[in-house]
């Protein structure tokens, strides 16, 4: 189906003036698009009409246009970065497309990512629950030599799987749950399996988990979605990883409170 | 007004130098740090490192990012690797041989003290970043994996994948979000800083946007640190994110903060070319991929063969044959400007003949797809993506784009601008790579700058200057929110015929052809021409729909692309007045009979710092001349 001559495309575009106001799809026609374009600039090609024409231009959120910032969302043709293996809505190529193409797009749908305008979705929950315990507490200062600690090969190569995510949120919008786990699970994966990330684990996933649950995210239920959609390949299994360290956590992992002072 | 471009150089031995004022700097008592509001503005690698740091210290941090999210500036995208002196593949490695090869990288023209503190700290920074979780490349062993990169004889590149940037950047951001979940940080996001604010000559706040309601925001402190990397979307093209801009450096330029080597550009070689005038970035293939991929055009002109049809004899390996002992890892100034020439000579390939090829066909068959998958299998698919070719099948097709800006704010050793309280980090400012950045030598100096210095030298500044108490409400924050206020309502009232994009598309032109790879007298004078009438232009006939009190993106748009039509013409100027050539800055009157750079030192070896006088008077050009003491001045070369 890959086209190699210029087509025209009827989109069907949401916009929304902002939160509090009703949506609506929008129809626009798009002439000359070439195949070489990216879906992101046959947008652009549109909004310079629209500005041209004195109309407000579609809102949509973008930024490094090569993949890996995690700034682009959308739903295209109802699915999160448009269902492309591997490949975010950036990234994504005219050449799928043949002339005369009808092509929806939505902004993603999630209840924890409200839309903003047009296709522009607050993502903030994300860095919240990061803010939960994604990361290792070692302040700046003299660590060791990073030679000090070895980590096998395998092991290394598996926490850079996990830690890939790109945190744009496409598995929570093709959740039917509207669930955050891969987004979460690839974090408390990647440093589950790195030495570093011991010592905090058990709070790490208990306080995660629990940020995630009261943010509005659905819980998951293994529909495997968010393995197909995401644009890093994640693989589920970081989920099941993120459940055991949840469930040990939840068993054997808990702080008694503290008051001794010291001299 | 006299600029005072005082480095504040330590004295003593080269070696010494950042010991020694360690020691000497003054500090903040830990109870004391509380009372002390820092602002940051950029979360990538130097503002997110410098953030989470100072906030560690107990500083309270005031944190903007332009994005939705810190996570997603632009360091994310730097793909190849990072650069340190650890020595583990034992090839002779050293802080000195780095601190050497990152100033005959930067063809002299970058000061010794600051890059002998670059090299000092760079070990420091990968060990940090192992303690946080960075999952660098292991060998089978458990041990750290290097690779090469260009300009460099040894193996000091530590790397993630193709993902290094990210893989560091996330590190730097979730330290961020453990203080701001501590509440030591205060993250604002899609904030845009419109200006700067000085109270008794000191920086003491900020006046930003914010994008998503059109609002304009007051914020005061006891320092602010400029994080907001280069400013390469002048050219329109470039391998930089698209909210990249240089708007908030420019506002500090023009509330007097020097600038320093603005015509200093870096233009990548390994790009993949341009196709089409819709285009919005280009996109880096990284130069981790010239370690196993060999660089070649067709011998004949006109050769329009199939590139897997042109046997050996019929193919020109250029970077192979001009320089042996570098072969394609010469640094990026050199290949590009190699590329261009042979472009030039109508031996450039694909549709538009203006790409070579990066082939791995020979790396394939001596390693085996396996292995060449498992070095670079994401850029090839990243490659494949937008191109539609295979790369393991046909040579990847490269062409230079834009890609860093080595000039920037004037700081000095404590990385303060000439305006007190002011620190510039990263990118942002001028002062490690001279006139040509290494490869993997960019994320190296944000979080050498963030981790490593700012600590040390913002305490200093704290503990011994006399600090007035200010509040948002003060004069000099309302008038510079008065100011914003001003020039949005303009752009917004001139319902002009063309698009914002129409000027910077325009502008990119301008600046690409004339203040691009290679520059000469007559070119520069036409683009500082060229870019007044633009500016001209723009200020009576740009089309901006829509009011300020919403996310209104054409708006964003504008306001930086005012600034760049300001910019690009110091650009042009101090490209003008450099009268040589001095790594990424080719001034063809100044060659040698082979086409090489040619230094003038008898007259150049300084920082050319600009000076704003004013809109409707001409910038002035000061000095800060570079010594070297340690090192000896000589023809770069790579062959």
């Amino acid at each position: 189906m890959a086209s190699t001559e210029n087509m025209t495309l009827n989109l069907k575009i949401w916009r929304q003036k902002n939160a509090t106001t009703e949506g609506k799809l929008v129809d626009y026609r798009v002439e000359n698009v070439s195949p070489d374009m990216s879906f992101l600039e046959m947008i652009d090609v549109l909004n310079d009409q629209l500005v041209r024409k004195g109309e407000d231009p579609i809102a949509f959120d973008h930024d490094c246009r090569e993949g890996i910032c995690g700034m682009c969302s959308m739903a295209i043709d109802g699915k999160a970065h448009g269902g492309f293996k591997n490949t975010t809505t950036c990234q994504v190529h005219m050449r799928h497309y043949k002339n005369g193409d009808n092509i929806v797009v939505e902004p993603f749908r999630a209840s924890a990512f409200p839309v903003i305008k047009d296709l522009t979705v607050d993502r903030s929950a994300m860095d919240k629950v990061m803010a939960a315990g994604g990361y290792v507490t070692a302040n700046t200062g003299n660590a060791p030599d990073g030679n000090a600690m070895l980590i096998p090969k395998p092991i290394a190569d598996e926490a850079m799987d996990a830690a890939a995510c790109i945190g744009c949120g496409a598995c929570v919008a093709s959740c039917p749950n509207g669930s955050g786990m891969l987004f979460m699970s690839s974090k408390i994966s990647q440093l589950a399996l790195l030495p570093q990330g011991q010592p905090e684990s058990p709070r790490r996933a208990l306080n995660m988990v629990y940020t995630h649950d009261s943010l509005g995210f659905g819980n998951c239920s293994t529909h495997a979605e968010c393995e197909a959609t995401c644009p890093k390949g994640i693989s589920i299994e970081h989920i099941a990883r993120a459940n055991r360290e949840y469930m040990k956590a939840a068993f054997t992992y808990h702080e008694k409170k503290r008051s001794e002072g010291g001299a | 007004m006299t600029l005072n471009l005082d480095s504040k150089i330590p004295s003593g031995p080269l070696t010494e130098k950042w010991a020694k004022h360690k020691f000497e700097m003054k500090r903040v008592n830990p109870a004391n740090k509380r009372k002390f509001t820092v602002i940051v503005v950029g979360t990538g690698l130097a503002g997110g490192s410098a953030a989470a740091t100072l906030a560690e210290l107990g500083y309270n941090v005031l944190s903007f990012c332009i994005q939705d999210s810190p996570r997603r500036a632009h360091s994310i995208a730097a793909q190849g690797g990072i650069n340190a002196a650890k020595n583990y593949p034992n090839d002779g490695d050293s802080v000195k041989n780095l601190f050497y090869d990152t100033i005959k990288g930067g063809d002299y023209r970058a000061r010794e003290a600051n890059v002998y503190r670059l090299a000092e700290v760079s070990n420091n920074i990968i060990d940090q970043m192992v303690a946080q979780g960075v999952p660098f490349a292991r060998e089978y062993g458990g041990y750290l994996d290097n690779r090469s990169f260009g300009g460099a004889q040894v193996s000091r590149t530590f790397y993630a994948r193709g993902q290094t940037g990210q893989q560091l950047l996330l590190g730097a951001y979730s330290g961020m979000m453990k203080m701001v979940a501590k509440g030591k940080i205060k993250q604002y996001n899609r904030r845009e800083m419109m200006d700067l604010v000085t109270i008794n000559g000191k920086a003491r706040g900020i006046i930003v946007r914010n994008l998503l309601t059109g609002e304009l925001e007051r914020y005061a402190a006891d320092a602010v640190l400029l994080c907001t990397g280069g400013y390469g979307n002048v050219f329109y093209l470039s391998t930089n994110a698209q909210v990249s801009n240089g708007s908030a450096a420019w506002r500090c330029y023009k509330r007097g903060a020097a600038f320093a080597n603005p015509c200093f550009t870096q233009i990548h070689p390994t790009c993949i070319p341009v196709h089409g005038d819709y285009q919005s970035k280009l996109t880096l293939m990284s130069e981790s991929l010239r370690n196993d991929g060999r660089v070649w055009v067709p011998k004949k002109e006109g050769d329009t063969r199939k590139p897997a049809d042109i046997p050996d004899e019929d193919r020109d390996y250029y970077l192979e044959r001009v320089y042996p002992s570098f072969g394609n890892l010469a640094p990026r100034d050199v290949s590009s400007r190699q590329a261009k020439f042979r472009c030039d000579e109508g031996k450039g390939v694909g549709s538009t003949k203006m790409a070579v090829y990066l082939d791995f066909r020979d790396a394939i068959k001596r390693d085996g797809r396996d292995t060449i998958a498992g070095k670079y299998g994401n850029l090839f698919e990243m490659y494949e993506r937008i191109t539609g070719d295979d790369p393991y099948k046909t040579p990847m097709m490269i062409y230079p784009a834009v890609h860093y800006t080595m000039g920037g704010l004037w700081v000095d050793y404590n990385l303060q601008s000439t305006i007190p309280g002011l620190h510039v980090l990263g990118e942002a400012n001028f002062s490690d790579h001279g006139a040509n950045r290494l490869g993997a030598s960019a994320l190296m100096q944000g979080l050498a700058d963030g981790y490593f210095v700012i600590p040390y030298t913002l305490s200093n500044y704290l503990a011994s200057t006399p600090l007035e108490k200010v509040t948002t409400e003060d004069n000099a924050f309302k008038d510079a929110e008065q100011a914003v206020l001003l020039q949005t309502s303009k752009i917004l009232g001139i319902n002009g015929k063309r698009t914002v994009s129409d000027f910077h598309k325009e502008l990119g032109h301008i600046m690409w052809e004339n203040v691009g790879m290679s520059r000469n007298e007559a070119g520069l004078k036409n683009a500082i021409d060229g870019i007044r009438k633009l500016r001209e232009e723009f200020w009576h006939d740009v089309n901006v729909p829509g009011e300020t009190g919403n996310f209104n993106l054409e708006l964003h748009k504008a306001t930086r692309v005012a600034d760049y039509l300001e910019l690009g013409e110091l650009m042009a100027l101090d490209a003008l007045e450099r009268r040589e050539s001095c790594g990424g800055h080719f001034r063809e009157e100044f060659q040698t009979p082979d086409n090489e750079a040619k230094r003038d030192d008898d007259n150049f070896t300084h920082a050319a710092v600009w000076e704003y006088t004013g809109q409707n008077s001409s910038p002035i050009r000061h000095q800060e001349e570079l010594k070297f003491e340690n090192v000896q001045l000589a023809t770069r070369s790579y062959k």
